[in-house]
């Protein structure tokens, strides 16, 4: 097996923020189940900042422990500084990811930005 | 639950323990008889005595000459030796250029048919099986060809435990007089090897898989079978495998398939036993799980499962968090981007592949490992199935 950080490990076993809000502001899905990662993060928004952030993933340790990691990065931030976590913070973060991760396992910020797109277009009729 | 005070191993397929009996078999020939088996004074007579003494331990077993065996360094060097060998010497007396497999090989079968097929200008046919992984001997029959050199047939897939129709295969492959190998290094130590019951002309095994040590392995050659040396240098091997013998692991491997098969009923049966109450147990306490492979067509040891909505290297880091050791054929497990091509090959979606798990017992493993196991794989599965944007709790 792939050799991950201890942050990652934490993370896996004690995710934060898993769930759904019924009434989200805003909603991003990235994956494919048929690829073995599917994401979803929902979004609550208020004077344009994260209030409340939950995820769903289907996936490997580094796909459930980046949703986490990403939640705790992204909650309380405005969506301009949302929209500045890149994937690659959340895997420095995590202390690392195994190189075979970066790529396929690694889309929670990116996932958030199609979350916080969904919520400009349901809001403002996109930006 | 509390984590075990040792670790619940539950890999066999993939290595074994060294059988402390084996390492003791083993241990003279690093030091003190270190001798090298082709030189001539006593130290390298004594090397030479061990291996030959080893060589013919296997051929009892295999039902073979012992000149008909050859030892190599693992099993992936026996299968590249018995398919290189035979399609390079095949093709050298004109003999043709096509090779006949199945979809569901360990790699160091697949990937060489597709470096046969790529580089060398052969044609291979992988034929298809069933749901549980099996083959279908009329199927080898319907794809022989004038100019088919080979057949490879592995005895007990790998992952999902299905023992092949490997003597029906047999019989066909010698109808037709091509050479017929299997790839027997997962059913080493439990399934009969007699190479003239199951009508084989190679075979391959590898020591590491039955509590004999990495590094060494053997393939049968029947007497007569075509055959292009790949490592060239001295005559080892009756020219066959060049390179200085690994004696010490030559014993390992010899004495390690001597206490398998000395014991193999009662242990075959005391672990099928386990087995399926790890089967059962499986079955009736997580929903939406499916047992892969044949249900009773399978390695004693071997039980593989898919469960929906979740993905197997997941449940692989949870179990060893709580000290179990397990493996599956998720894409993240295997390092690669599909999951494995065994579930796929017998039409297991995808979505449903990437959420495999194989547990495969062994000598040391106790009913106690199955009940810890029973009473903690339900709740990973409930809770990585909590998480997953694909499950609908009921």
């Amino acid at each position: 097996m792939l050799e991950y950080s201890e942050t990652v490990i934490e993370h896996f076993q004690n995710p934060r923020n898993v769930g759904i809000i019924e009434d989200a502001d805003g909603v991003g899905k990235m994956g494919s189940p048929v690829c073995g990662d599917l994401m979803e993060i929902y979004i609550k928004v208020q004077d344009d900042r994260i209030t409340d952030i939950k995820f769903r993933t289907f996936g490997c340790g580094a796909a459930i422990a980046s949703s986490s990691m990403l939640s705790e990065m992204a909650k309380g931030k405005t969506l301009e500084e949302a929209l500045r976590l890149t994937d690659d913070q959340v895997a420095q973060a995590l202390g690392g990811l195994p190189e075979q991760k970066l790529h396929c396992s690694n889309l929670a910020a990116s996932t958030l930005h199609k979350a916080i797109e969904d919520y400009r277009q349901r809001h403002h009729g996109g930006t | 639950m509390e984590k075990p005070a040792k670790v619940i191993y539950l890999d066999h397929a993939a290595t074994t323990a060294v059988d402390p009996r084996v390492v003791e078999a083993m241990y003279p020939y690093w030091s003190e008889r270190y001798g090298n088996a082709s030189s001539i004074y006593s130290l390298g007579r004594e090397a030479a005595k061990a291996m030959e003494d080893a060589r013919k331990t296997v051929a009892d077993i295999l039902h073979c000459e012992p000149q008909e065996v050859i030892f190599t360094s693992c099993g992936s060097e026996s299968d590249n030796l018995a398919l290189r060998g035979v399609a390079f010497a095949q093709r050298h007396r004109g003999k043709g250029r096509h090779i006949i497999t199945t979809a569901i090989e360990h790699h160091a079968i697949g990937h060489t048919c597709e470096q046969l097929e790529k580089y060398f200008d052969f044609e291979v046919t992988y034929l298809p099986v069933d749901q549980y992984a099996m083959v279908d001997p009329d199927d080898v029959r319907r794809a022989i060809r004038k100019d088919t050199i080979l057949i490879s047939v592995m005895a007990a897939n790998n992952e999902v435990g299905t023992i092949q129709p490997i003597a029906e295969i047999g019989k066909i492959a010698r109808e037709h007089g091509i050479p017929f190998h299997t790839d027997a290094v997962q059913a080493g130590g439990t399934l009969p090897l007699d190479v003239n019951e199951l009508q084989v002309d190679l075979l391959s095994l590898s020591a590491h898989k039955f509590y004999g040590p990495k590094g060494v392995g053997m393939l049968y050659v029947r007497k007569g079978t075509p055959l292009l040396p790949i490592q060239t240098g001295g005559g080892h091997e009756r020219q066959r495998r060049a390179g200085t013998e690994n004696v010490a692991g030559i014993v390992g491997l010899a004495t390690a398939l001597k206490l398998a098969y000395d014991h193999a009923a009662e242990n075959n049966s005391r672990i099928t036993a386990l087995r399926e109450q790890l089967i059962q147990g499986v079955l009736e306490r997580i929903p939406d799980a499916q047992l892969t492979g044949h249900p009773s067509q399978r390695l004693p040891n071997s039980a593989s499962f898919v469960f929906k909505y979740i993905e197997g290297e997941s449940i692989l880091l949870h179990l060893d968090a709580l000290g179990i050791c397990a493996s599956s054929g998720s894409a993240c497990s295997s390092g690669s981007l599909e999951p494995s091509h065994v579930l796929l090959a017998m039409g297991i979606p995808p979505e449903i592949a990437h959420g495999s798990l194989r547990l495969t017992l062994g000598r040391e493993n106790t009913e106690e490992d199955v009940n810890y196991v029973l009473e903690v794989l339900p709740g990973i599965v409930e809770k990585l199935r909590m998480m997953s944007p694909l499950y609908q709790k009921q």
